[in-house]
């Protein structure tokens, strides 16, 4: 790429091709060729801006330049004006709607930047213990909208339109469980937004909470509408007093303003939010375990059927979605379900937020288009590798993924494309590894915390993972052997057959992805293969070259 | 007050503008300058609390009577924790990273006195929000 | 010799196949090539009986008729393979919980399902202690037996195991965490069946066990001791106190006057742990066995409750006629006294004052039997053998020991009293009959129904007709008082009174009618109440069951058979009991018989 001086990169998402964005394309090939530019300037067909309203979109790298609502025959002048004579083609620059003033503030100028928030819309940008604020930036709009005029059906049809499926990892289409939940018999229903985020590392929901409340209580009433329900819980860790503050002044402001309780916006509608407090519990995440903890019960699964959507808190039918996956609904009713259906891919549409951690030199908070690469939110996002050392793996999923290694750097991340690649999606950890992480090791702290988090109901993963934590202790220590190698594989594919629920079935993961991408770190601790050194230490090579000591 | 329909909903919206019109358009009439503060668990661990409050003190002392404070949540920036964004009408907002301890003396002499964004602590703003 | 019956499942798809005609609606399943029409919405486990393939199971338990199902999915050994070869996207689940659909593939003979269900059991051996030849459970065990059955030669897995400190703190029941398998039916049973509550989830993980709440000491629970947590457990993780040693010691003491006494369902039960089939006869054999083990007198709890009639007919009669507190209930089971004093503290005026009957027993035997014998009270030692684990905590009582010196000194299970006979070399199953000594051994067919649900009322109520007509009570079997259902009514016609009866068991069902008391809702004269499910024929100290509720009611089959051997059927007609009367107590329910043969009660807190 970089013998071009300049990229021009034409929308190739379904939106702008609807809107002719081919024959730009073509178009401004034929006329780079024509004006001998074609070995300076390349022309590329890109994925999804995310700004498809506004399409089809030209960008000019590196000039960080985008044109908008480019026709087929604007072609001539963004060649002729930018690439030859470097002017912008001003009229073909984005303006505001209203004003019709020209966009010069970074925020507001929609050139293509690796990121898109719309879960994190509102996230440092808006007091959260100020509902006028919240409302100024059309706060409440689309409950409003959904009250006054949209039926039940209306609003799960947008949701399914929407294609948006759950944030929380299991990325169940959210509109579908909606519409299960809402034919369940029975007029008692409830709508839990589960905010027990326990991934080590992760905090998505903990910073939507804590940076935008209204948004999940607002999106809430929204879903409790839409699945008749008049009651609202919200699950969350007691660990985040900050988040349980500044719901609970939301709570408070929404109620004084009527967005919540009695006859919401003058119509039959009335719904409230409870909050009730988890104690930190990993499992509590699983939605069975968490309906019993907020019933006062022993935070543990249950065995599914009956699913919550059937039988869920003391026996009602009951909606249970994440923070982030609630925080995407306002905007998906106010913009339509075409436009958040128009970023992503074919399977996964909209938004991912993800929590950037290990060796990574930003370390933060990002949310991307599903279908961003790897490699993209390691490098471009991410800034890199810290000290300039060499990238080795990411975990995603946290303790229930896998590890992704260079050769799948390049896939376009989705729930079904992570899957593929022996991960998941997950509610959004990302942990990244470089050269000098011992995978062994990476391997046991994952199994440790799953340990330490599974309920102990089910024999598989109450006595599995330790069993199998102890199996991997043993090798790190020098100790094991080619049979020992063996029963513990054994024993991996047991616990993810036998265990009562997610977090069983999942917890070998991490054990098996490193197994299978860095065996060569699991045989040089083996007593008895031949690169054993000696009691604990061993020097092993990579499939990438890399070598590894202890 | 109770709100009854989307129209009384809009007409609290249009009040409201003028609380987040900076921070959305980047540009208003009055002579006014936001100091937006990262409040989240993150920031307030990295001393953002501190950060806020020195911005207080400092808009006390030096007695800048335009300039508002505004707690808001995490930015994702983890890395560069306290973030501070400051936004004057018709001015590029500036999110500042780190920003702890003198820093905020600088940004308060260069930037909200003096105009002149404080160049080694600006970070780049990499999305956009829908 | 490890033979532990899973009788129930047998039972259970005859049960089904009842039903299964009755059922409209018919689903196709298919499980190990043989294809089959099964009910909707039976489980997996069900349908493989009609199969004839044996699914191992541990955690899972359906007590039918008691109305008690553990389905926790919790232990993993009930895999079985569902294949999908459409998709290739076989899986395991737990046949226990889950439902067979129509077209359902089913096949419990992989290798994966075989794998996942035997390290499932080895898992759970690697955590267990390795003590069989001395735990209480063993060749009782179901980890043990199970462990046999899949063929388990080697624990794979070494590492860590729990090691908690048994709690030795009650004087009824013994819980050892070491050996909890975390199947939960304790915890079912407690919670749902018992509604006490006691016992639940501690711990996370590896540790998790189950025990009370911040795992305090069982003594400091609100524990009724009613012991079906015990008769549930498949390990040894909870099992009673055992007090074989001391009955031993007094034995062998030639300075004591050893006196046992058998409760009416040891009886019917006993042979159980000598190979005899469920609901056998053995009193002969009782008897005899006592007598070679060398106690100095061998006596019937029967004649106990004999006199507990005569008491306790005369209070509820006298309730009725001086409008006192009704409904009356009865007060013979120390669980369920318990249970009221911690769960419904200010209804301690509705029980009957009356002391149960072996307490009763334990009393007269301290003074009228020491007199008439001339021997000194304080030589003599009282043996209960009970069917029932909260006896032990009964007979330890502060108010029942502190007056007449320890009533009743020491109370063993039916099980306890199975390994002595069995340690002092008794062949049980062959000994000649014999019959319990006298004066005091006369007891009567109404003291024997004592042993199973319905059986005091419907004893008080053949007294109390005849006291209160002075006519001839001619029909004595109250069929509308019968049955092992927990909760059960019947009407009686007592001259021009109508009586109404509720019964009972489990203590769940209890709770029921205590709430319509305490909510003045009652509608009943008098209740009698029993805290294990079907009376103590189903006590938390008779041989385990396993899971097979029909061994229960063909207990409860043979107390009905031996009251019908019985010449005399009603309490008052028992002479030795007249002249028990005569000679010593003078009046039922006078002044030496209140301060005799009754008792108070204390409200207690509820933890």
């Amino acid at each position: 790429m970089s013998k071009f001086r300049t990229n021009i990169m034409v929308c190739g998402g379904t939106g702008c091709l609807a809107s002719d964005s081919e024959k730009v394309f073509k178009n401004l090939k034929l006329i780079l060729k024509a004006r001998g530019y074609a070995d300076e300037v390349q022309v590329i067909k890109t994925g999804c801006f995310g700004f498809c309203e506004q399409g089809p979109i030209v960008k000019i790298e590196p000039d960080n330049v985008l044109y908008v609502r480019v026709g087929p025959k604007d072609a001539k002048d963004i060649i002729d004006e930018h690439i030859i004579k470097g002017r912008t083609v001003d009229r073909l620059l984005y303006r505001e709607p209203d004003k019709g003033k020209k966009a010069h503030k970074q925020e507001d100028m929609p050139f293509y930047k690796k990121q898109l928030r719309i879960a994190l819309r509102n996230c440092g940008l808006v007091n959260p213990e100020d509902i006028y604020e919240y409302i100024a930036l059309g706060g409440y709009e689309a409950l409003g909208k959904v009250l006054t005029t949209k039926s039940q059906k209306d609003v799960i049809d947008i949701v399914k339109k929407s294609g948006l499926r759950g944030r929380g990892g299991g990325g169940f289409p959210t509109g579908l469980k909606w519409e299960i939940t809402s034919k369940q018999p029975g007029k008692t229903k409830f709508i839990i937004c589960n905010a027990d985020e326990g991934d080590p590392g992760a905090f998505m929901d903990r910073s939507i909470l804590e940076g935008d409340p209204h948004s999940v209580l607002e999106a809430m009433a929204i879903g409790g509408y839409a699945i008749g329900a008049d009651k609202g819980i919200i699950y969350i860790r007691a660990e985040y007093p900050l988040a349980i503050q500044r719901l609970n002044i939301a709570l408070k402001q929404a109620r004084e303003m009527g967005l919540l309780g009695e006859n919401i916006f003058n119509t039959d509608f009335s719904f409230d939010i409870d909050i009730k407090y988890g104690a930190g519990a990993f499992v509590c995440g699983e939605e069975t375990a968490l309906i019993n903890s907020c019933e006062g019960k022993r935070g543990e699964p249950n065995y599914k059927p009956p699913y919550p959507a059937e039988k869920g808190y003391f026996g009602h039918p009951t909606c249970v979605n994440n923070v982030e996956t609630f925080a995407n609904i306002p905007p998906i009713i106010l913009k339509g379900p075409q436009w958040f259906a128009s970023i992503g891919t074919e399977k996964s549409k909209g938004t991912k937020v993800f929590a950037l951690a290990g060796k990574i030199n930003n370390v933060g908070l990002v949310e991307v288009p599903m279908g961003i690469t790897l490699r993209e939110i390691i490098y471009d996002i991410g800034g890199g590798i810290q000290g300039g050392r060499k990238f080795k793996a990411v975990q995603t999923g946290g303790p229930s993924g896998g590890v992704i290694t260079e050769e799948d750097l390049d896939t376009p991340i989705d729930y079904d494309s992570l899957t593929a690649i022996g991960s998941m999606m997950g509610s959004g950890g990302m942990i990244v590894m470089d050269e000098t992480d011992n995978m062994v090791d990476i391997a046991k702290f994952y199994l440790e915390f799953t340990m330490d988090e599974s309920c102990g109901r089910c024999t598989p993963c109450r006595i599995g993972t330790k069993r199998l934590y102890e199996m991997l202790n043993k090798i790190t220590s020098g100790k094991a052997t080619m049979a020992d190698i063996d029963a513990m594989k054994q024993l991996c594919y047991m616990i993810k057959d036998g265990s009562l629920c997610g977090l069983g079935q999942t917890a070998p993961n991490p054990v098996i992805s490193t197994m299978k991408h860095f065996w060569n770190e699991y045989l040089a601790l083996i007593k008895d293969v031949d690169n054993y050194q000696e009691e604990g230490r061993y020097i092993a090579t990579n499939k990438d070259g890399t070598t590894i000591r202890s | 007050m109770k709100v009854k329909s989307l129209e009384e909903l809009k007409k609290i919206r249009e009040e409201s503008m003028d609380k987040v019109n900076l921070r959305e358009h980047g540009e208003i009439n009055e002579d006014k300058i936001e100091i937006l503060v990262g409040m989240a668990t993150c920031g307030i661990s990295s001393g953002a609390r501190e950060t806020l409050n020195e911005f207080v003190e400092e808009i006390k002392k030096e007695k800048l009577n335009n300039v508002k404070v505004i707690p808001v949540g995490c930015i994702g920036y983890c890395h560069s924790e306290p973030t501070v964004q400051v936004n004057i009408s018709g001015e590029k907002p500036v999110l500042y990273g780190n920003v702890k301890g003198k820093r905020v003396h600088e940004i308060i002499e260069k930037h909200i006195k003096g105009g002149k964004p404080v160049e080694n602590l600006i970070l780049h703003v990499d999305f956009e929000r829908a | 010799m490890l033979q532990i019956k899973m009788g129930l499942r047998l039972d259970l798809s005859l049960k089904r196949g009842e039903t299964m005609s009755n059922t409209k609606e018919m689903i196709n399943i298919k499980i190990n090539d043989k294809e089959m029409k099964v009910p909707k919405g039976i489980t997996i486990l069900e349908a493989a009986h009609e199969a004839e393939v044996k699914i191992p199971t541990l955690c899972h338990l359906d007590l039918h008729d008691l109305k008690m199902v553990n389905q926790t999915a919790s232990c993993r050994v009930c895999m079985v393979e569902l294949i999908d070869s459409k998709n290739n996207r076989n899986k395991l689940v737990p046949s226990c919980v889950t439902k067979a659909v129509d077209g359902m593939e089913i096949r419990t003979d992989t290798l994966r399902a075989i794998t996942a269900r035997r390290m499932a059991v080895e898992l759970l051996l690697s955590n267990h202690p390795n003590e069989c030849f001395t735990c209480p459970k063993n060749l009782e065990c179901e980890l043990q037996a199970l462990a046999k059955e899949l063929g388990v030669r080697e624990i794979k897995w070494e590492g860590e195991r729990m090691n908690y400190p048994r709690d030795l703190s009650s004087d009824a029941i013994v819980k050892d965490a070491n050996k909890c398998i975390y199947c939960r039916r304790c915890e079912t049973m407690c919670n749902e069946v018992q509604t006490c509550g006691i016992l639940s989830g501690i711990g996370r993980g590896f540790d998790a066990f189950v025990g009370p709440a911040f795992n305090i000491p069982m003594v400091e629970s609100s524990c009724t001791y009613c012991g079906q947590c015990v008769a549930v457990c498949p390990t040894a993780a909870l099992t009673e106190v055992n007090h074989t040693d001391k009955v031993w010691k007094v034995l062998n003491d030639p300075d004591k006057h050893v006196v046992v006494q058998t409760a009416p369902a040891i009886r019917v039960a006993i042979g159980e742990l000598f190979g005899m089939e469920p609901g056998t006869i053995v009193t002969g054999q009782l008897v005899a066995s006592l007598r070679r083990m060398g106690f100095d007198g061998v006596f019937d709890t029967d004649f106990g409750a004999d006199l507990t009639i005569m008491e306790e007919a005369k209070e509820l009669i006298y309730r009725i006629e001086n409008n006192k507190t009704l409904p009356m209930l009865t007060s013979c089971c120390p669980a369920w006294v318990k249970f009221i004093e911690h769960q419904f503290p200010e209804l301690l005026e509705v029980p009957s004052t009356c002391k149960s009957p072996h307490i009763m027993f334990g009393t007269i035997v301290k003074t009228y039997y020491a007199e008439k014998n001339n021997i000194d009270p304080n030589n003599i030692v009282v043996v209960s053998v009970m069917p029932c684990i909260a006896k032990k905590a009964e007979a330890k009582r502060p108010e029942l020991t502190k007056d007449e010196g320890n009533n009743v000194d020491i109370v063993i299970t039916t099980r306890e009293l199975g390994e002595m006979i069995k340690e002092a070399g008794i062949d049980f199953k062959n000994l000649p009959e014999e019959e319990f000594d006298r004066p005091l051994g006369e007891t009567t067919g109404a003291s024997v129904i004592f042993g199973t649900t319905g059986g005091v009322i419907e004893a008080a109520i053949r007294t109390a007709y005849e006291w209160i007509t002075g006519e001839e009570l001619k029909e004595v079997e109250f069929n509308q008082l019968r049955g092992i259902e927990g909760l059960r009514e019947g009407k009686v016609k007592i001259g021009d009174k109508e009586l109404t009866i509720g019964i009972a068991n489990g203590l769940g069902n209890a709770r029921k009618l205590l709430e319509e008391i305490r909510e003045n809702k009652s509608k009943y004269d008098a209740i009698e109440i029993m805290a294990c499910p079907g009376g103590c024929i189903g006590g938390g100290g008779q041989p385990y069951h396993h899971g097979n509720d029909e061994i229960v009611k063909k207990r409860q089959e043979a107390i009905y058979r031996e009251d019908r051997r019985k010449k005399l059927r009603k309490s008052h007609e028992n002479p030795e009991i007249l002249r028990l009367y005569k000679e010593y107590l003078g009046e039922p329910f006078g002044e030496k018989a209140h301060k005799l043969l009754h008792t108070h009660y204390e409200a207690r807190e509820r933890i």
